[in-house]
């Protein structure tokens, strides 16, 4: 049974402004215990978390009040702060963190990307029980690894309540990149409804929080434009099909406040820096469930680091990136402000923030994006990009530079027909299998549609984010990161082993009755995903669904392929995007069982998780 | 007011009759692509295939005990929704349709509550007790029993079994089939469309009908199509959840039920205003 929460406010009882653009001052309230005053010492500016270092930490997890939109209410904090506090710890360190939870509830900390034991992995009912109430549980484990990385509750819906912070890493050699200021900007965000609640209304009407939707006048102004045929063509499939091109988020600012470093865009998180200073910005995307696009108008962002991993730098204007990722990058500001400009997929609002020479400046601020429907490619992969049934060799223009002559057409997956003249003597396992094996699964209630030829380009930066300049959205020359464009630096890739073997899994799920899951089967149907100790592993992931997965494998990395198998780049998120396949190789160090899931939080709650043991 | 009973009964057509038809065909079209339902070919995917064996609770390195883990694929939910909460203006009744589950995504308990409400009298209601369960992504099958009360008349007591979903381009249907005592069978179908004109202002066709097998002459309820109600209703939606509503309602009789009416110094058919509250939580 669902409990029974007082109701919140309704978002249409506030002022579209205050709800939308948060309180200026919002944030954790100062009314918190002294025990607690203790352990936020350090904070500082309003947003910033406080610093924590050395090798032992404690982290106290508790209730704490807080107002983003003109409303209290309680939320849980580690060391009564949101975002909880930057930990910066060194590679090669044992650290010992003493949690303890003060919650009247069962919670757990997640170590996010970080290589360790999987008793110290933080999966209450895989990795330990979890922390009981007024129990503390110590961490212990040594640092593999460098960079930035984020912790967060992986017990029920506390991640959303507030419980999550930064993890930053810092090489025993040293940066690889100077850096004159240094900040973490984390992005959240954050409901005053009860998330439990939240996610009970999706499962009555899944479109509550969609006020995009499809509308009759809509209709008839694409009828005046385009004519009736047009505008009835460009509904058919999706009408017929009961799919929703305006879903992009399962969420919106309906419900959601977006923060930066835990501050309302009407708060403004500001950093500071020095003309001439080079800036690094370690972006954490901690949203319970929103993606993210960012840029900051008047600067290029060079990335320096993918998901706490090295790249090779790589110069963008734009990045779009969804909770669990992380990207560092440099910047090198000269005027005296720039914005922060992050967002929300579906385009119902944004975090803001500021980089400027002093406290109190601002620069323009955006006008977020008009939203756009989820297009053909989207529901179908590569099929959908208007060529449908046709001549397959239009397909070439469709954005794939360069393929080998077996690989017929750009970025598409080959069905079972043209399989076999794609093998030839080499390894069959040199590149990952284009064959798509729909699960049996994935014929029942739980699955609202299948792809048969999915996409598996890596350079498609998404819905929203296609053709901005020819558009005219953003100045000429304006480039979106792409999952193409990274490519981790010589070193990271350290395992150059074929794999031995090939694993499917298709990620599935049903808008209408809000299910998701892999394969069709959700998490309490699923059995785990047997992995041998060492063994050099591929996981394809064909994403049956319209909407993005950032799909997170903990306890080993996620090491992206090209579809014709050139090893790329070292994730522990990988997003998948609709009609998307993609693959990734892994090599399991650590022995036990890790979870593997969506880390939009109510995907993973609905069942988009799978149990992954290591023996 | 036949001319009015035409109206109704093309409406009709387009929006009950044809839903059959539209899940059909969306099927047909679909054949060659298959991207939505169908059944699983022989060489489909073995979703367990690469467990080795182990389960959530057994194998190397699973928690002791029974398993913790459990995600909102294995809690319950509920809802209430009432669809209709209606002043019926000619009538001067009061007019309920409340549909409330409790259960899985897959399996759950399922009310169905309509009835009219005169002068503080319950006149009339109907309500189902049925067991839900979902035979595809968009609908699921019904399985209970009906509980007829008429203030005046014989209360009557049903088997059901029906369908409930979505149909292709967007209409809700709900079709049950009923079995009563003395061979009585009945059948109703009810279809809904949203038509949202903007984000919150949302116009909802609707058509109801009931069919049944044999007169029963103390309800006043005739063989064939008895009874069919076609309205429109808009309404805005302050939140998604709560939404009131003003709207036009059709009624027809046909065949016995028509003339149980006459005989009773009723109007066999009508069109009145109707005002209301659609709300859910």
């Amino acid at each position: 049974m669902t409990p029974w929460f007082p109701r919140p406010k309704q978002p249409w009882q506030l002022s579209r402004r205050r709800f939308v653009q948060g309180l200026a001052a919002g944030g954790v309230l100062a009314a918190t215990p002294s025990w607690l005053q203790a352990a936020v010492k350090g904070a500082t500016a309003l947003g910033s978390a406080p610093v924590l270092s050395g090798r032992e930490i404690d982290l106290v997890i508790a209730e704490t009040p807080v107002n983003f939109t003109g409303v209290t209410r309680m939320a849980t904090t580690i060391n009564g702060s949101i975002p909880a506090p930057t930990l910066r710890l060194r590679e090669g360190d044992d650290v010992t963190i003493r949690v303890t939870n003060r919650l009247p509830v069962a919670t757990s900390i997640h170590w996010h990307g970080i290589l360790l034991p999987y008793q110290m992995d933080g999966v209450p009912g895989i990795s330990y029980p979890g922390i009981a109430p007024g129990e503390t549980f110590v961490y212990r484990f040594t640092l593999r690894q460098s960079g930035t990385y984020w912790y967060h509750s992986h017990s029920g819906f506390q991640e959303m309540t507030g419980m999550y912070g930064a993890l930053i890493i810092e090489p025993r050699a040293g940066e690889r990149h100077r850096a004159d200021q240094d900040y973490v900007v984390q992005l959240s965000d954050w409901t005053d409804e009860d998330p439990m609640h939240t996610f009970s209304k999706l499962k009555v009407q899944s479109d509550v929080y969609n006020f995009n939707q499809p509308t009759f006048f809509d209709f008839t102004a694409d009828v005046s434009k385009m004519g009736l045929q047009a505008a009835l063509e460009k509904r058919q499939m999706w009408n017929q099909m009961r799919m929703n091109p305006t879903d992009l988020a399962d969420l919106s600012a309906a419900t959601l406040t977006f923060l930066m470093n835990g501050t309302t865009p009407a708060g403004n998180w500001s950093g500071l820096f020095q003309r001439g200073d080079r800036v690094r910005l370690r972006f954490i995307n901690a949203a319970s469930n929103s993606f993210y696009d960012v840029r900051i108008p008047g600067l290029k962002l060079t990335v320096i680091q993918a998901d706490g991993q090295d790249v090779e730098p790589v110069t963008v204007d734009e990045f779009r990136f969804g909770p669990g990722e992380t990207y560092d990058v440099m910047v090198e500001p000269q005027d005296d402000a720039y914005t922060i400009f992050a967002q929300s997929m579906e385009r119902s609002g944004y975090a803001r923030g500021t980089l400027s020479v002093r406290q109190g400046l601002t620069a323009p601020v955006p006008e977020p994006d008009s939203p756009e429907w989820l297009t053909m490619k989207d529901m179908m992969g590569a099929m959908g990009g208007g060529a449908m049934g046709h001549d397959m060799m239009k397909m070439d223009s469709m954005g794939q530079t360069k393929m080998d002559h077996s690989q017929m057409s750009g970025g598409m997956a080959m069905d079972h027909s043209m399989h076999g003249m794609q093998q030839g003597s080499e390894n069959p396992l040199g590149k990952p299998s284009s064959t798509i094996h729909h699960a049996r699964t994935e014929y029942g209630a739980s699955v609202d549609q299948r792809v048969d030829t999915p996409s598996t380009n890596l350079d498609d930066p998404g819905i929203g984010l296609r053709n901005l300049s020819q558009r005219g959205l953003r100045p000429q020359g304006h480039r979106v990161l792409t999952l193409a464009d990274l490519k981790s630096i010589d070193g990271v890739l350290d395992d150059r082993r074929p794999p031995a073997r090939e694993l499917e899994l298709h990620l599935t799920g049903n808008m209408e009755r809000y299910s998701w899951s892999f394969d069709g089967l959700e998490f309490g149907k699923s059995t785990p995903v047997s992995l041998r100790h060492n063994e050099r592993v591929r996981i394809i992931l064909q994403n049956d669904t319209m909407m993005t997965h950032p799909m997170h494998l903990h306890g080993m990395w996620s090491e992206l392929e090209t579809a014709q198998g050139e090893l790329r780049v070292r994730r522990h998120t990988i997003p998948v995007q609709p009609a998307q396949r993609i693959s990734y190789l892994t090599t399991p160090h650590d022995l036990g069982r890790w979870a593997w899931h969506c880390h939009l939080l109510f995907h993973m709650d609905a069942g988009m998780f799978r149990e992954v043991v290591v023996s | 007011m036949r001319l009015i009973a035409i109206k109704p009964l093309t409406i009709l057509a387009f929006t009950v009759g044809a839903f059959p038809v539209n899940t059909v065909l969306a099927q047909m079209d679909h054949s060659e692509m298959q991207m939505q339902g169908g059944s699983a070919p022989a060489d489909a995917r073995d979703p367990h295939a690469y467990s080795d064996g182990y389960t959530l609770t057994e194998g190397p390195y699973a928690q002791p005990g029974s398993r913790q883990l459990k995600l909102a694929d294995e809690h319950a939910f509920w809802s209430i929704l009432g669809d209709r909460l209606e002043y019926q203006e000619d009538s001067d009744s009061t007019v309920y349709d409340v549909q409330a589950w409790y259960g899985t995504t897959y399996d759950r308990f399922v009310i169905k509550a309509e009835g009219d409400i005169a002068d503080g009298t319950l006149e009339e209601s109907s309500t189902d007790l049925l067991w839900g369960h979902a035979f595809n992504a968009f609908f699921d099958t019904q399985l209970g029993v009906r509980l007829d009360q008429f203030n005046e008349g014989k209360d009557r007591q049903w088997l059901a079994f029906g369908v409930q979903g979505l149909a292709p381009y967007w209409f809700e249907v709900d079709v049950t089939a009923y079995v009563g005592d003395d061979g009585r069978t009945a059948l109703s179908a009810e279809s809904e469309y949203e038509l949202l004109l903007t984000q919150r202002l949302i116009l909802q066709p609707r058509a109801e009908l009931n069919l049944y097998g044999k007169d029963d002459a103390d309800n006043g309820l005739g063989s064939g199509l008895s009874y069919l109600a076609v309205g429109l209703r808009l309404r805005y939606e302050f939140s998604r959840q709560f939404a009131p509503y003003i709207g036009v309602e059709w009624t027809d009789t046909y065949g016995d039920t028509a003339d149980y009416r006459r005989a009773a110094g009723q109007d066999t058919s009508g069109t009145q205003f109707v005002a209301g509250l659609r709300f859910w939580f």
